[in-house]
């Protein structure tokens, strides 16, 4: 059965190593819900979040093939519910006088906030799981997106549990 | 001392052990050319006729020695040309490390003359590869593209090098030793453990083995394993010479266009023991109807290979000759009787078959195949790909690991010409390349190669005056609508052929007649082409239609 799964990756920081990671999926027909990039605190690694859906044998071919890569240096399926995930959400709304107030209305109860306002758009950032920043769209769709930006999901695991010790 | 970056490439490839390297000049590696020009008494370099040919002979001399085969070419279309010969590698498991030319850092991105992003092209068919941008990097860069083409699994690795690294200079401390690939992966004591248990409870196993074998090295522990398992051996068109052909377990290739007795024994089997092969859709056929009576077990170096293709009962992954030698030690004797007898019917079966499926005509396939097998004496046999490539793989008596060369996984039309004279170089030996009239004109050019390099080798032409392995399929599924597959048109001689580019050439009609030529080709020290004349509806049998399993097997053609 297709669920999502989350992977971290952790992997040599020199160039090209994206297009080696993005390229396996591509090439064996997995696709990527959304992917992240980013350094981690030693500047020879960069971690990779990777959110997909598939069965367990395609989550086994993926940890697989990737773990091959020569600049992949460890990949983990984040355990769910041992995880914390976030997204970023910007988004960029309407702002008209009759719904101005709903809009902030939401931003308070959703605990985002908004970092740029116009006579015609306010702009919302929020942090969260994916299904809070689903929720939030949803809501805020018929006061008119203007446009709207999201990271992707970024992980790590509870407690000391860590996919790379990285020596300083 | 500082020496410039084409000298380290140099001086790297001599540690790193290789004596020969196959490559063709151009712009931006006349640096390396000239380090080449003044170290020729340390290592050969072989002008090819044209890039892709010389990324084939870089594959046929690693396939027929098991080193690590090297190939140079220029920027841009030098460098493109080699990538069906890195890809063939890719697909079929080649150490290999591919260096390429690039235009001067300072131009890379502005689609400078010849400039072609040759990592990014190449990045799916290559193991890794790397563009190296410091000259200080260098030496270390190309040590690890050894290092990973023959670490494990092996396979290609591409080194792409800016013209101005090849120009700066620096420091170059050679190492005393080749490097040492990473270590291997052993297989598990609790699964060979289960393995053995799953063994012992089977009354009818059946061994699937592919070229894992044979870059593993575990022939002789493979042959042990069935006999004290007492299993029939099938195997991949890439296990092929790992095991004698006369041995008694073999009973050939299986699938597509493999072996009647080896395709129904492991229909039959209630255990199938795969041991580095990967189930290609070539050896399965359907893969939903596949596997629906019998258990797997799955051993193989490459843990992405399991349960890839076919899930497993039991996956082990590690090093193949470890595992088999493991295996040997902790089993005891087993043995099948009516397992064995049910096998051996099978076998009468199929050479009743094999007869009856044969047309009769006096130089058919298989008598080509048998004659040249009659003379040939210690030859590195190689093949095209399309019909003549089946007939040999099915008919070819082998005897030893690294005799037979022919591109399995990517199906390469064109191989053959480039792999036959790498092989020679890299083992000295007489070539032998079986190849159709539609391969060979994919890349004949090498003729000059194999001429000018004066390359003991004998090229046997099936030529039926048709691209017959798609003449077949349109035979079969679509009509007898001989779409582009006549070659008629072309008239080309290709005794004339040969001549030209200085070889020998003959065309034979008969038996006799090749047996005459055979003889004489056998005899001389150089290129000789034999033309044989086949009939244009010979066809390859058995054949399980593509998607098709064992129950639509065809065993003749009306």
């Amino acid at each position: 059965m297709a669920k999502q799964y989350i992977i971290g990756v952790i992997v040599s920081n020199i160039s090209g190593v994206l297009s080696r990671v993005s390229g396996m999926f591509t090439r064996r027909g997995f696709n990527i819900d959304s992917l992240t990039v980013g350094e981690t605190e030693s500047g020879e690694f960069s971690r990779i979040t990777i959110a997909f859906h598939g069965d367990h044998e395609i989550r086994d071919r993926i940890i697989r093939q990737l773990d091959k890569l020569h600049d992949v240096k460890e990949v983990e399926i984040l355990d769910r519910h041992e995880t914390v995930t976030r997204e970023l959400l910007l988004i960029k709304v309407r702002n008209q006088p009759d719904t101005r107030q709903d809009i902030m209305t939401a931003v308070e109860i959703f605990r985002s906030k908004i970092v740029d306002y116009s006579p015609s758009s306010l702009t919302v950032e929020l942090t969260g799981e994916t299904t809070k920043i689903d929720a939030f769209i949803e809501l805020v769709k018929p006061y008119g997106i203007m446009e709207m930006c999201r990271t992707g999901i970024v992980a790590l695991e509870r407690g000391d549990k860590c996919l790379k010790t990285i020596k300083n | 001392m500082k020496i410039s970056g084409a000298k380290i490439v140099v001086e790297t490839l001599i540690e790193q052990g290789c004596d020969t390297v196959f490559g063709y000049p151009g712009g931006q590696v006349i640096n390396l050319f000239d380090e080449l020009y003044l170290c020729r008494d340390r290592i050969k370099h072989v002008l090819t006729a044209h890039e892709q040919g010389a990324s084939h002979s870089a594959d046929g001399y690693a396939r027929a020695t098991g080193k690590t085969g090297v190939v140079i070419a220029t920027s841009g279309p030098g460098a493109t040309n080699l990538v069906t010969g890195i890809a063939t590698a890719y697909l079929d498991s080649v150490p290999m490390v591919a260096i390429t030319g690039n235009v001067p850092c300072s131009l890379i991105g502005r689609d400078s003359f010849q400039e072609v992003d040759i990592v990014g092209v190449t990045m799916p068919v290559t193991k890794h590869n790397f563009i190296v941008k410091d000259v200080t990097e260098l030496a270390e860069t190309l040590r690890m593209a050894f290092k990973i083409a023959k670490s494990g699994r092996p396979g290609p690795v591409l080194v792409d090098i800016p013209k101005d690294v090849q120009i700066a200079k620096c420091e170059y401390t050679p190492e005393s030793q080749p490097v040492v690939p990473y270590p291997l992966n052993f297989a598990k004591e609790e699964k060979l453990a289960e393995a053995v248990e799953l063994i012992k409870k089977s009354e009818r196993p059946y061994i699937y083995f592919g070229g894992g074998i044979i870059s593993g090295k575990a022939s002789e522990e493979l042959v042990e394993f069935a006999d004290k398992i007492d299993a029939p051996l099938g195997c991949s068109l890439m296990g092929l010479s790992a095991v004698p052909s006369d041995n008694p377990h073999f009973l050939g290739m299986q699938g597509m266009h493999g072996h009647f007795a080896s395709s129904v024994a492991e229909d039959e089997a209630d255990l199938v023991i795969a041991l580095g092969a990967r189930f290609s859709d070539r050896a399965t056929g359907d893969k939903n109807r596949f596997a629906k009576n019998f258990s797997i077990i799955h051993i193989d170096i490459d843990s992405a290979e399991l349960d890839k293709n076919i899930p497993s009962n039991l996956s082990i992954c590690g090093d193949i000759k470890d595992a088999l030698s493991r295996l040997n030690a902790m089993i005891e004797q087993q043995s099948h009787d009516s397992w064995s007898a049910r096998i051996q019917e099978l076998r009468e079966e199929e050479a009743k078959r094999v007869e009856s499926a044969r047309s009769g005509r006096e130089l058919d396939p298989f008598a080509i195949v048998d004659i040249v097998s009659e003379y040939e004496k210690d030859c590195n046999i190689v093949t095209d790909v399309g019909q003549h490539q089946m007939w040999t793989a099915q008919r070819y008596p082998l005897k030893n690991p690294r005799t037979f060369l022919t591109s399995g996984g990517l199906g390469t039309m064109g191989f053959g010409m480039g792999a036959s004279i790498g092989a020679s170089c890299g083992t000295g030996k007489r070539s032998i390349l079986f190849t159709g009239d539609g391969s060979f004109g994919m890349n004949l050019n090498e003729l000059a190669t194999s001429v000018s390099q004066n390359i003991p080798l004998i090229v046997v032409i099936m030529n039926n005056g048709v691209l017959g392995m798609v003449r077949q399929w349109q035979t079969l599924f679509f009509d007898r609508h001989y779409s582009n597959t006549t070659l008629d048109e072309r008239k080309t001689d290709f005794v004339k052929l040969a001549e030209a580019f200085g070889a020998r050439g003959a065309r034979v009609f008969t038996q006799q007649e090749l047996r005459d030529v055979m003889q004489e080709a056998m005899a001389y020290d150089g290129t000789f082409v034999i033309d044989c004349a086949v009939d244009c509806d010979e066809f390859v049998l058995p054949m399980l239609p593509p998607g098709g399993s064992i129950d639509d097997i065809i065993t003749e053609i009306k």
